[in-house]
């Protein structure tokens, strides 16, 4: 009896074990090693990735990583050259668990590995003490998705955001929320850097624009239970509950609003708004607002090609981060490229002065190392899908800019229907439009400078 | 007062899948002294099957109440294997070592057990199907689902189950007489490695129950959802008295209406001056003051009659 039954056991370990060697995700396919035809010297870089690939925040960690990884394939397909020598990037992908002790844990790792630049974090409470320590030792970090306003502030040069911050979100997100003629609103976070400190910006834009705070409520980033704090909630009656965290919590907090009978509303930031957080709010979500930095991919340049690559590459959608991860590699690649040398105290001071046409928009860093004219879009959930709603704060930049080509081309038009003379005056005109553009650029600057 | 009666509720329900996965813990430990860090990735897994099960039957055309039924009789089934695995696996042969060795490879089992969930069902959150029609209650301004008022009843059931397994039949006498004195018991011609073995399929079982009613309540799942879980189970054992039943049953039931409580109230109490981030440190400083004063639990740790 005894030996039959382990018999039994032993099949259903190998049979666990089977199952997942055939359920594992297929591993990124292995860069083939270039043809070197002659004696050109090949330098290795290094470009260390950071974000959580196990706990909670891992679909999002994951997502991040595989940007990384198409990015990384994407240059060494092109055979770089720099300084005189062939470059070969490697990725040093480390995991944080979004766990702030770990996250400094990996980044002496990184920092002991000798990498050229690092990518990441992927969370502001990883991020953060992780910066520390990239300063010290030199390294460039260019994150994809820390917004937590902190980040940049701590006077380290080496600190970079490819993302508008949360003074930015927080405040459009409480222009927002009075907009759709919300009173009383009680703001829940779940303690991270980011949670907190998007609920902290939110909270000031909410009180400014007159709306006021009933209740302020907290869980933690492991959470799947609400309904203490969302009974609390009910019994202050909010118009509103506002979220700042992460869509593994927020989804089966806007679920369980419904389950209670709340009747006030859900908004959030970039952390909820995610295909998984109507995933797990299922119904619950519909109609409910969040936001993202930037706007939406579809409408860049690059975007729909960068989403269709990753799909095909990987087989699912991009979760949030994946474009802005992308973008980081290019950030640090394109300043390797222009300082013409991979050594970071080269490259580095070469990153302030980046300005690029990335997949998630227009890169220009300020001289804190933020993102300059960061826009906001606003999404509503409707039908499973993201749909877009509209872009606030940041620069008008972007829209002027379209509107002066619009203009061009109906002048262009008129142009070709009068003549050559009309042309001239034509562009002359597009010169002023593209002039007052300029101008209103530089007052927004400045505004957001005395800010 | 309606908001109070829903805190109830609210702490009522999470404490019966509390009081479920508490019993695992408190029947291993009632007949070996062995804490099993495992048992909250053993309802993860619960979950993750039956969720697969269900969904793969329901792809098939099963009808969904039938299809959860499958699922469930599979996460036991697979639960029960698991369980036995373990105590087969990491702890028998450790039998007689120092209390230390056991708990460290139970740890292990845990971390073991997480990765390969996460190398199986992957890194991200599932949904599970729900498998009751969503009827919402209302009673004095309290708000309840049918999901709710199952985990509840079920639980019950089972602990009834339970404590008649335990109290009324053979193998029962054999736990507690093994509990009581292992060597002893053997001499009388009880089969202890059976009957470990025994408490730890139970104890499975139990937990795969448990999973799946954590599943259909919050209908999510993810790899790493056992693991608080597992230490708040624990929690509740202890602070019911570890070994005892009817301890853990009531630990479970008081932790869970004590955090509900606790998170809904402790702002009130202390002028805002604490929040509800601290509602698991207001659990575990209620478990602290009850140990300060009944250091083997509210029920206490019933040795002569373990199990």
């Amino acid at each position: 009896m005894q030996a039959k039954l382990s018999v039994v056991a032993l099949s259903v370990v190998a049979a666990f074990a089977l199952s997942a060697c055939g359920e594992k995700e297929a591993p990124p396919a292995p860069v083939a090693a270039p043809v070197v035809p002659a004696a050109k010297p090949e330098i290795v870089v290094k470009l260390g990735h950071v974000a959580p690939m196990t706990g909670p925040q891992a679909h999002l960690g994951k997502d991040n990583e595989s940007a990384a990884i198409l990015a990384i394939e994407e240059l060494n397909s092109q055979a770089l050259e720099i300084g005189g020598a062939k470059v070969k990037f490697e990725l040093l992908a480390e995991d944080d668990q979004a766990d702030p002790k770990q996250g400094t844990i990996v980044a002496q790792k990184l920092v002991d590995a000798k990498v050229n630049g690092v990518v990441g974090h992927l969370n502001s409470g990883t991020t953060i003490p992780a910066s520390k320590l990239y300063f010290d030792a030199g390294l460039p970090q260019v994150s994809p998705s820390a917004t937590n306003p902190k980040y940049t502030q701590q006077g380290f040069t080496t600190a970079f955001r490819v993302m508008a911050n949360d003074v930015q979100q927080g405040k459009v997100l409480g222009e927002f929320a009075a907009k759709q003629g919300v009173k009383t609103v009680a703001i829940v976070d779940d303690r991270t850097a980011y949670g907190q400190g998007l609920a902290d910006e939110f909270r000031k834009s909410a009180e400014a624009n007159g709306i006021k705070v009933v209740a302020d409520e907290y869980t933690n980033d492991k959470a799947t239970d609400f309904k203490a704090i969302l009974t609390k909630i009910k019994s202050k009656k909010a118009d509103l509950v506002f979220f700042g965290g992460m869509d593994a919590q927020g989804g089966p907090l806007a679920k369980q609003m419904k389950e209670l009978g709340l009747k006030a509303k859900f908004l959030g930031g970039d952390g909820v708004c995610t295909p998984e957080f109507m995933k797990l709010g299922g119904p619950a979500t519909e109609g409910q607002f969040c936001s993202l930095p930037g706007v939406p991919l579809e409408q860049l340049a690059k975007g729909p090609e960068f989403k269709s690559k990753f799909t095909a590459k990987f087989g699912y959608e991009i979760q949030l981060y994946a474009p802005n991860v992308y973008d980081a590699v290019m950030v640090i690649a394109d300043s390797m490229k222009r300082a013409n040398s991979v050594e970071p105290a080269k490259y580095l001071p070469e990153i302030g002065k980046t300005n690029m046409e990335g997949v998630s928009g227009k890169i220009e860093f300020d001289e804190f190392g933020d993102l300059k004219g960061g826009a906001i879009s606003i999404y509503k959930y409707q039908g499973g899908t993201l749909a877009y709603v509209e872009t606030l704060g940041g620069s008008p930049v972007a829209e002027a800019v379209a509107e002066v080509k619009d203009a061009a081309q109906a002048v262009a038009g008129a142009a070709t229907a009068v003549g050559a003379d009309a042309v001239k005056s034509g562009a002359e005109a597009v010169k002023t439009g593209a002039e007052a553009v300029k101008g209103a650029a530089d007052t927004v600057k400045a505004a957001v400078e005395k800010k | 007062m309606d908001i109070f009666l829903q805190q109830i509720i609210n702490g009522l329900v999470q404490g019966s899948i509390y009081a479920l996965v508490a019993l695992g813990y408190t029947m291993v430990y009632g007949i070996m002294g062995l804490i099993n860090f495992a048992h909250g990735e053993v309802v993860m897994i619960g979950t993750l099957v039956s969720i697969t099960v269900t969904s793969t039957l329901a792809a098939a055309g099963v009808p969904l109440g039938l299809a959860g039924l499958g699922g469930l009789i599979a996460a036991m089934l697979v639960c029960m294997a698991l369980g036995w695995s373990l105590e087969r696996i990491a702890y028998r042969p450790l039998r007689g070592s120092p209390r230390l060795t056991p708990l460290i490879t139970a740890i292990g089992m845990s971390i073991v057990l997480q990765n390969l969930a996460m190398i199986i069902w992957g890194r991200n959150y599932l949904t599970f199907p729900p498998l009751l029609p969503k009827v919402n209650f209302e009673f004095a301004g309290a708000h309840f689902t049918l999901v709710q008022v199952a985990i509840v009843l079920l639980s019950a059931a089972m602990m009834g189950g339970l404590v008649f397994l335990v109290y009324r039949t053979k193998l029962g006498m054999a736990m507690r007489a093994t509990a009581q004195n292992p060597a002893v018991a053997s001499l009388l011609g009880v089969n202890t490695n059976r009957v470990i073995a025994a408490a730890f399929v139970v104890g499975s079982a139990l937990a795969a129950v448990a999973g799946v009613m954590v599943g259909s309540y919050y209908e999510i799942a993810h790899y790493q959802m056992g693991f608080m879980l597992g230490l708040k189970a624990f929690t509740a054992a202890v602070l019911g008295g570890i070994g005892n039943l009817a301890g853990a049953m009531a630990g479970g039931v008081l932790l869970g209406i004590i955090e509900a409580l606790g998170a809904g109230y402790i702002g009130d109490f202390t002028g805002g001056f604490l929040g509800s981030h601290y509602q698991d440190i207001f659990a575990f400083v209620v478990l602290i003051i009850v140990l300060m004063f009944k250091p083997s639990g509210l029920f206490g740790e019933k040795t002569g009659d373990r199990a």
